[in-house]
């Protein structure tokens, strides 16, 4: 049973790390605020598929990750991260049978609040935040949710991560 | 529950990390890890750079060469005119009896190139703590002030930009000589002069310089140029908006000044750098 259960753990390390170096990826200045919000995306993604091992603490140890990586406040990612992952757990059996587009809208929720999330706390650290920026980078996650989908789901059942 | 304890955890994480230095070192070991990362990300970039340089035509290539001859020259008669200048300065000062600050130390730093919030303007170079790289120490590029250190880790190091908003630089007119405090304005790429009088003697054009006043960046290196000066007689302060000019959102190449002596910055107090 436990061996059963350790099956497939690089693919999911493998594509959370694609994730970060994703959030890495220079953008030209304009494109900043369209940056999907990559690791949220494939988190989403595991915690539907394997709640039973990607939850709120691995939410927590990439968010720490991604805090470092971008240089903000250790730990804002890290809250965003979680909050995502736990609304997720208490959601999943629901929205893993719905149609593709609909879960996409259902990731526009989910993005949406980690956005507002980190929006808050750098607005806390005194730093101007544009309209624009609530809805732009979720928008695009709702959009590119299909293809993460499908991609994240193939990768998984030729590796039969379970 | 789990999403409480979380949430408890980042949140005194994010308030020691905000109110004080206490995580320089937590960050620093983070900081190792996910290098690799950054650099992976940064590869192709640099395969892209090495490939371009490789194939790059003679004639091209003879083309720079003249050019950077020629430019070699004319820098070389502008360094004699300096040298004569710095001497005289020296001479000058001595007179006056103060301290002499010429012949800062500087290494080159590249870019990792990772800005992900639209709205800070940070950046992270290839240096860290093991070339000597510290926390607060002033960046520039060949045309002016960049910003500053904020957080050295052992291989690489992030920097805020003079443009990022918590970020003020305390700076000079060239012409007159009259000081101000620039802060960053974030996403405009635009510094914004402080509490300046409506009378005061600001013009469109003006170079700025920095102070040397926080005692954190050398005086006398090149900040912006004015671009606009409002005065509405019905607000107690004029704005007046800066262009920086360092090249911040182009450059791949930073250099990182070590002051000469006599110009560090104390570690402990908050000189001009950060606004907290």
């Amino acid at each position: 049973m436990s061996q059963h259960k350790q099956r497939g753990n690089w693919v999911i390390v493998m594509s959370f790390v694609v994730a970060l170096m994703l959030m890495a990826l220079p953008m030209p200045d304009w494109a900043g605020i369209w940056r999907p919000a990559w690791v949220a995306l494939a988190l989403i993604y595991w915690c539907m598929a394997l709640p039973a091992r990607i939850g709120i603490m691995v939410a927590f140890i990439l968010g720490i990750l991604l805090d470092v990586l971008s240089g903000t406040l250790l730990g804002q990612n890290a809250l965003a991260l979680s909050v995502v992952a736990f609304i997720t757990l208490q959601f999943y059996q629901r929205v893993r049978v719905l149609p593709l587009w609909q879960q996409g809208v259902t990731v526009f929720g989910l993005a949406f609040i980690h956005q507002v999330l980190i929006l808050w706390i750098n607005g806390i650290q005194g730093m101007p935040v544009s309209f624009s920026a609530y809805w732009a980078s979720p928008l695009i996650s709702m959009v590119l949710w299909p293809w993460i989908f499908v991609v994240l789901r193939d990768l998984r059942r030729k590796y039969q991560v379970a | 529950m789990r999403l409480i304890a979380v949430s408890v955890v980042s949140i005194a994480l994010m308030t020691a990390d905000h109110k004080g230095r206490h995580l320089e070192s937590l960050r620093g070991v983070l900081a190792t890890i996910v290098y690799p990362l950054q650099y992976s990300v940064d590869l192709p970039i640099q395969v892209g750079t090495w490939l371009a340089e490789t194939v790059t035509s003679r004639s091209e290539l003879l083309g720079e060469n003249y050019r950077l001859r020629r430019e070699n020259l004319r820098i070389h008669s502008r360094l004699e005119k300096y040298a004569e200048l710095e001497a005289e300065n020296r001479r000058l000062r001595s007179l006056l009896d103060s301290s002499i600050k010429v012949g800062d130390r500087v290494l080159i730093a590249e870019l990792l190139s990772v800005d992900m919030d639209p709205f800070a303007r940070r950046i992270v170079l290839n240096k860290g703590t093991r070339h000597g790289v510290y926390s607060g120490q002033s960046l520039i590029d060949s045309n002016g002030v960049m910003g500053q250190v904020v957080q050295a880790g052992p291989f690489s190091s992030n920097a805020l930009l003079i443009t990022d908003p918590s970020h003020a630089l305390p700076v000079q007119v060239h012409r007159s000589g009259y000081r101000a405090v620039a802060v960053g304005t974030g996403p405009q790429n635009l510094l914004e002069l402080l509490h300046i009088p409506n009378n005061a003697d600001l013009r469109v054009g003006d170079l700025l310089v920095t102070s040397g006043l926080g005692r954190r960046f050398p005086s006398g290196y090149p900040v912006g140029h004015i671009i606009s000066v409002e005065r509405d007689r019905g607000r107690p302060f004029a704005s007046v908006k800066v262009e920086p000019t360092a090249r911040l959102e182009r450059n791949r190449e930073v250099l990182l000044v070590w002051p000469a002596e006599g110009g560090e910055a104390s570690d402990g107090v908050n000189p001009g750098g950060m606004i907290p």
